[in-house]
């Protein structure tokens, strides 16, 4: 099936969502998404950040859709032509959704721990505004302790669902998922009963903003500070496949590896996640490699070839003379 | 051959000396006359710390970490500023504010340890643009000379201000977050509210 998306084509088999196809594309046409998850099936519909508009439904039937449809759970039609950052208005309308989704945000991204690596964050400074138009106070929670490893800032939570569809998917007995409707609704017990499992550790990693956080890293150190690498371990119930945090030669912090789309590569245990946290229990493989555009990059080193590379190039193609160089 | 940026460059040359240079006098009098004459000349100096010179406003010097109204400390070590720092002049650690310390730190988090290395820093006043929180501040006080390389990191004992000599730093707030602070409906901002800070010892 051909479909075009900001006026690029790609062929897809049938079957395919839009986003997964501009995913396909690059992260440039992909839309952004805070409830969608590749590896929790039914996840996708929540949030409406992934909103795209369809100028052409397919070859068969040309007319556009009367409003911008969720790229997450939309499928493909052979001839579909799409318009993401390409219209303006959609980005218009995108805006408006994030306003919604910052309603009620407290907005305490300095005390958060998920600051740096929030998709909330990234989100509203690539399609937000800079104001609120918000008046009113900001529903409020107190805070949860999910176990004794998981903290719940139910104020933070986004309501993605990502963290109930983990739960649904590692147990087999549901309880609850989200209570209540509307404004009120709440995260609850479901997650809590869930814990026990050995998996329940990565409604961590799934959860796009700082509502669910690690205890053992609470205000521990801000994400910046800390030096991603990959590494694995022997483990018996996960691959052991782990990116851990470091701060000098403490681990501050073990998670699930992150693709360019933050969604876990694999969901790793509780015990690798959570007991493991001496560098000698560890094989480093190598420094994770980050965007030089995020804050976590900031004042580490690595890259610097890499970048010196870059500046070259640049100056070459302005026609610019090294000064060592010049005559 | 190099390019010539001034025309102020002087050839070298090696030309034999007049009797009345030879004799050196002249030149030593002439040298003597200019630093005499300079004992009635204004003094470009002043007599530190006796006598001090005014300075900017919005001069950008010592730093400090400023409470709120309350008399809790506003930072709440977000790490913003550290990582605005070219100089990487700033460290600190945080940890969690327990019960009963509300009249101490702001914010649920707090900074156990802040460190500005003042050897370091470069002064150019980042980090208090980075700081959502309005905590830290440039102000027109001159780091002391010290003897020990040590004593030059400065840390929250030096930098945050005593709770009875607050100092007054409404000059340094831009236009853009006094604008900010009027908003209505947002409850940080009340906290936000300087106005009713003590105005004491302006520096």
């Amino acid at each position: 099936m051909k479909v075009t998306i900001d006026g690029i084509e790609i062929d897809v088999p049938k079957g395919t969502t839009i986003l997964q196809a501009a995913r396909m594309i690059g992260p440039e046409v992909a839309p952004p998404a805070m409830c969608y998850y590749t590896k929790l099936k039914t996840s996708g519909g929540y949030c409406r950040t992934c909103i795209v508009k369809v100028t052409q439904g397919s070859t068969a039937n040309p007319n556009p859709m009367p409003k911008p449809v969720a790229s997450c759970r939309t499928e493909v039609m052979d001839g579909m032509v799409v318009q993401n950052v390409t219209s303006p208005d959609l980005l218009e309308a995108r805006k408006g959704v994030v306003e919604f989704l910052l309603i009620n945000h407290p907005l305490d991204c300095p005390v958060c721990d998920q600051a740096g690596e929030c998709k909330l964050q990234d989100l509203g400074y690539e399609h937000g505004s800079a104001k609120t138009r918000y008046e009113f106070k900001r529903r409020e929670y107190e805070m949860i302790d999910i176990g004794d490893k998981i903290k719940l800032h139910m104020t933070r939570c986004i309501l993605c669902y990502r963290c109930v569809k983990v739960c649904d998917q590692i147990t087999d007995n549901r309880v609850h998922g989200v209570v209540h409707r509307g404004d009120a609704s709440e995260i609850s017990t479901y997650i809590a009963k869930a814990i026990d499992n050995d998996f329940s550790g990565n409604v961590i990693d799934v959860c796009p903003v700082g509502a669910l956080t690690d205890k053992t890293f609470r205000f521990k150190q801000r994400v910046w500070f800390t030096k991603p690498v990959d590494a694995h371990r022997k483990c018996d119930k996960c691959s052991g496949k782990t990116r851990v945090w470091l701060k000098g030669e403490e681990v501050v912090r073990v998670t699930s590896r992150m693709d360019q789309w933050n969604e876990a590569e694999e969901f790793i245990c509780n015990s690798c996640r959570y007991d493991h946290k001496r560098t000698s229990d560890w094989v480093i493989e190598g420094p994770t490699k980050i965007s030089r555009h995020s804050v976590i990059s900031q004042n580490h080193y690595e890259h610097l070839n890499e970048l010196k590379l870059q500046v070259l190039k640049q100056q070459k193609a302005l026609g610019f003379m090294p000064l060592d160089k010049r005559p | 051959m190099a390019i010539q940026l001034t025309n102020r460059s002087k050839v070298v040359s090696n030309k034999e000396m007049s009797f009345s240079e030879k004799l050196y006098l002249p030149a030593i009098v002439k040298g003597m006359l200019i630093t005499f004459s300079h004992l009635f000349k204004k003094t470009p100096t002043v007599r530190y710390p006796e006598q001090k010179r005014s300075r900017a406003g919005v001069y950008r010097g010592q730093h400090v970490l400023k409470r709120d109204e309350n008399g809790a400390e506003r930072c709440t070590a977000c790490g913003m500023c550290a990582v605005a720092c070219p100089a990487e002049a700033i460290t600190m650690e945080n940890g969690e504010r327990k019960k009963g310390e509300e009249h101490l730190y702001r914010e649920e988090k707090y900074a156990t340890t802040y460190e500005i290395n003042m050897l370091r820093c470069i002064f150019c006043g980042l980090c208090e643009e980075a700081c959502p929180k309005e905590a830290i501040f440039l102000t027109d006080r001159i780091v002391d000379a010290e003897y020990e390389r040590d004593t030059f990191i400065y840390g929250k004992d030096k930098l945050v201000e005593k709770i009875d000599k607050r100092i007054d730093v409404s000059i340094r707030e831009t236009k853009e977050v006094a604008e900010f602070k009027k908003l209505p409906g947002l409850k940080h901002n009340e906290l936000f509210d300087s106005s009713k800070q003590l105005k004491k010892g302006k520096h």
